[in-house]
């Protein structure tokens, strides 16, 4: 087990570090244009330039770029090309608002997932399965941005039911304040997954009720609640546990731009939608190493609770 | 070769037909998937007509007609309003669907808009499953070193948030366009979107792919046909893909659908087709600034997205339930 769990870090370590040099290459081999020639602005000399490229390190060869900027990652001094801030703080201050948005909709979107895939599973073929799986499908053909819109718009500005977009601090507003405003941005993004749940779950569900072990449960005489939740239920989550890891791991790196953007939340992923339209390489970088470390993160949490739960993974490979 | 020694009174079998067989007749019974497959159908056609409603309404998905006028119900009006609010639909044949703040024909543009749409939906996920069966199956049947390169690469697609690696992708090319030897493309291609979306949606295909080429390579017919002295290449493709074939069509459907929705995310981010030319996802970044004057912006492109998305997805849908193997693809465009 030790091994395993050894292993499974090392590979993090390996998949960080291609992922940081990949982001770095998308923007420093795709000619888009010298950034020391954005920096100078329009009427600049071709001396302020040649300044400001020596001043950023950008006449040093690639590889040193990378050092540099990783470097600077690390201790926390990336500085934006664009407007000058810190990346890191910029980060930060994103941070609790993208977690906010995560935390509430992954738990909403596994809940109501796992509800309705039981519910479908267990009404499999009658109306409310054949209803229930429309809805879901509908969920998932959606795109987040376009519902989100129509969301805040009629059911926040139209409606006044909800504030039109914003984030509220706990600290300032009060937390009935802060969960008004990010209701609509926990249905629209779990609408989302909701259905991909659902009908999984609900596969799942009738997959396991085959199962010998489930005729067996039954054959001994327990009630069927008891064979649904403690034999059905328990092992059909499994995948959809793995699946929410890694979704999860998505959604809490700055993964869901649209969401953040449409309700305009502030946090990491609109800061990165922000930047990128600038070409603003620093914080693109940042926060592309930032999503990929919570997903490679949540991805190996997974892989080491599935390790210890079943002999065989850790024992192959 | 291996479906040649099938002895063919299988055929005549009610329940145990051929495969293909079976799973056609079991499509054919799903009236929901058929009727929302022939919807999709129906949609493609609509796109392909585009210049027949563009003839009929008398104008072209860019020209603008900001000091033009219409007849609406005997009164004449504005296309564009003097404080820029553009007509609302007409439902005739000049903006049927309204207009947009430049005096452009919606109409027009849902069904140009429509062509771009689903060409990078479904030149996306060709390209997607051209690239993954490769991968998948190379990795699968050498493995060794080069299923350890390939896996390893996918590893890092699987862990880069993708549309975060999508849209970084974009902005860059859209800029400087991309050449690679003596292939150009220039910043405005579709070609670009297209190519990025089939890029990161790879490993979705990849992995089930490699699977199953994995179990598939133990299989007596693959050693008969290696004693028979078939190669590496004709096992692979003469062998190996025909039984891929189900695989294949139960992501197909999910793949396109994928891929319209993240065009429309890429594009709603200034990261995907470029203004002038319309798509759905540029004619709803257009719209949503403007839903509290002109909602119909935002609605009509939204609702004929989500109306293509949905039969794909209901399509899909049986086709999986028909061939019953498991595919899915994660929602990456949240």
């Amino acid at each position: 087990m030790g091994r395993f769990v050894v292993r499974r870090l090392v590979g993090m370590v390996v998949v960080m570090f291609a992922v940081s040099v990949l982001t770095f290459l998308i923007f420093n081999v795709i000619p888009n244009g010298d950034p020391a020639d954005r920096m100078a602005g329009k009427n600049s000399t071709p001396a302020q330039i040649a300044a400001i490229e020596r001043e950023w390190g950008f006449d040093e060869p690639l590889y040193e770029q990378y050092l540099t900027t990783m470097e600077k990652v690390a201790s926390g001094d990336l500085i934006s090309y664009a407007n000058q801030t810190n990346v890191v703080e910029e980060i930060k201050r994103g941070l609790p608002r993208t977690f906010a948005l995560a935390i509430g909709a992954a738990l909403l979107w596994f809940a109501m997932g796992t509800a309705l895939g039981l519910y479908t599973a267990v009404r499999a073929g009658r109306w409310t399965d054949t209803l229930v799986t429309v809805l879901a499908l509908i969920g998932i053909s959606m795109p987040v941005f376009w519902l989100g819109a129509l969301a805040s718009y009629y059911l926040g500005f139209k409606a006044g039911l909800f504030p039109n977009g914003g984030y509220s601090e706990i600290g300032q507003a009060g937390v009935w304040e802060w969960v008004k405003h990010m209701i609509l941005p926990w249905a629209v993004l779990a609408t989302l997954f909701i259905g991909v749940y659902s009908r999984v779950l609900r596969a799942n569900v009738l997959d396991t009720l085959n199962e010998d072990y489930v005729r067996t449960a039954r054959a001994k005489g327990l009630t069927e609640r008891r064979v649904m939740v403690h034999h059905v239920l328990r092992n059909s989550l499994i995948p959809i546990v793995t699946l929410w890891g890694l979704d999860f791991g998505m959604v809490l790196g700055g993964g869901a731009i649209l969401t953040e953007t449409v309700f305009d939340l502030q946090g990491v992923g609109q800061y990165f939608a922000e930047s990128v339209g600038q070409l603003d390489v620093p914080p693109v970088l940042a926060v592309t190493l930032f999503g990929a470390f919570f997903i490679v993160l949540l991805n190996t949490l997974v892989d080491i609770a599935y390790a210890a739960l079943d002999p065989r993974i850790r024992l192959s490979s | 070769m291996a479906s040649g020694v099938q002895p063919r009174s299988h055929a005549a079998l009610p329940e145990v037909g051929r495969p293909a067989g079976l799973a056609l007749r079991r499509l054919r019974r799903n009236r929901t998937a058929l009727g929302f497959g022939a919807l999709f159908v129906a949609l493609v056609a609509l796109a392909l007509a585009a210049p027949l409603w563009a003839h009929i309404a008398g104008t072209t998905p860019s020209k603008n007609h900001l000091s033009d006028t219409v007849v609406v119900d005997g009164r004449t009006e504005q296309v564009v309003t003097f404080d820029g609010v553009p007509i609302a639909p007409t439902w005739q044949k000049k903006f049927f669907l309204g207009a947009d703040t430049n005096g452009r024909d919606v109409a027009v543009r849902l069904l140009y808009g429509a062509r771009n749409s689903l060409f990078i939906g479904i030149a996306a996920a060709l390209i997607t499953t051209v690239l993954a069966v490769l991968l998948g199956t190379l990795a699968g049947y050498f493995r060794g070193w080069t299923d350890a390169v390939i896996s390893r690469s996918l590893d890092v697609l699987w862990a880069f948030p993708v549309l975060l690696l999508g849209v970084a992708l974009g902005v860059s090319l859209a800029l400087g366009g991309l050449k690679v030897g003596p292939l150009e493309i220039s910043g405005d291609s579709k070609w670009i979107p297209t190519m990025i979306i089939a890029v990161v949606s790879v490993v979705y295909l990849a992995r089930p792919i490699r699977g199953q080429v994995l179990s598939l390579r133990e299989k007596e017919f693959v050693e008969a046909a290696r004693a028979q002295g078939a190669g590496p290449l004709r096992i692979m493709f003469g062998e190996l893909l025909p039984n891929l074939v189900s695989t294949i069509l139960v992501f197909f459907a999910l793949l396109v659908a994928n891929a319209i929705l993240l065009e429309a995310a890429l594009s709603f981010l200034g990261a995907g087709v470029q203004p002038p030319e319309p798509s759905w996802g540029t004619m709803l970044a257009e719209g949503i600034t403007l839903l509290a004057t002109s909602p119909h912006l935002t609605i009509v492109p939204g609702l004929m997205l989500v109306l293509t998305v949905l039969s794909l997805n209901i399509f899909g849908d049986g086709v999986r339930d028909a061939l019953d193997p498991r595919g899915k693809v994660r929602p990456e465009h949240g």
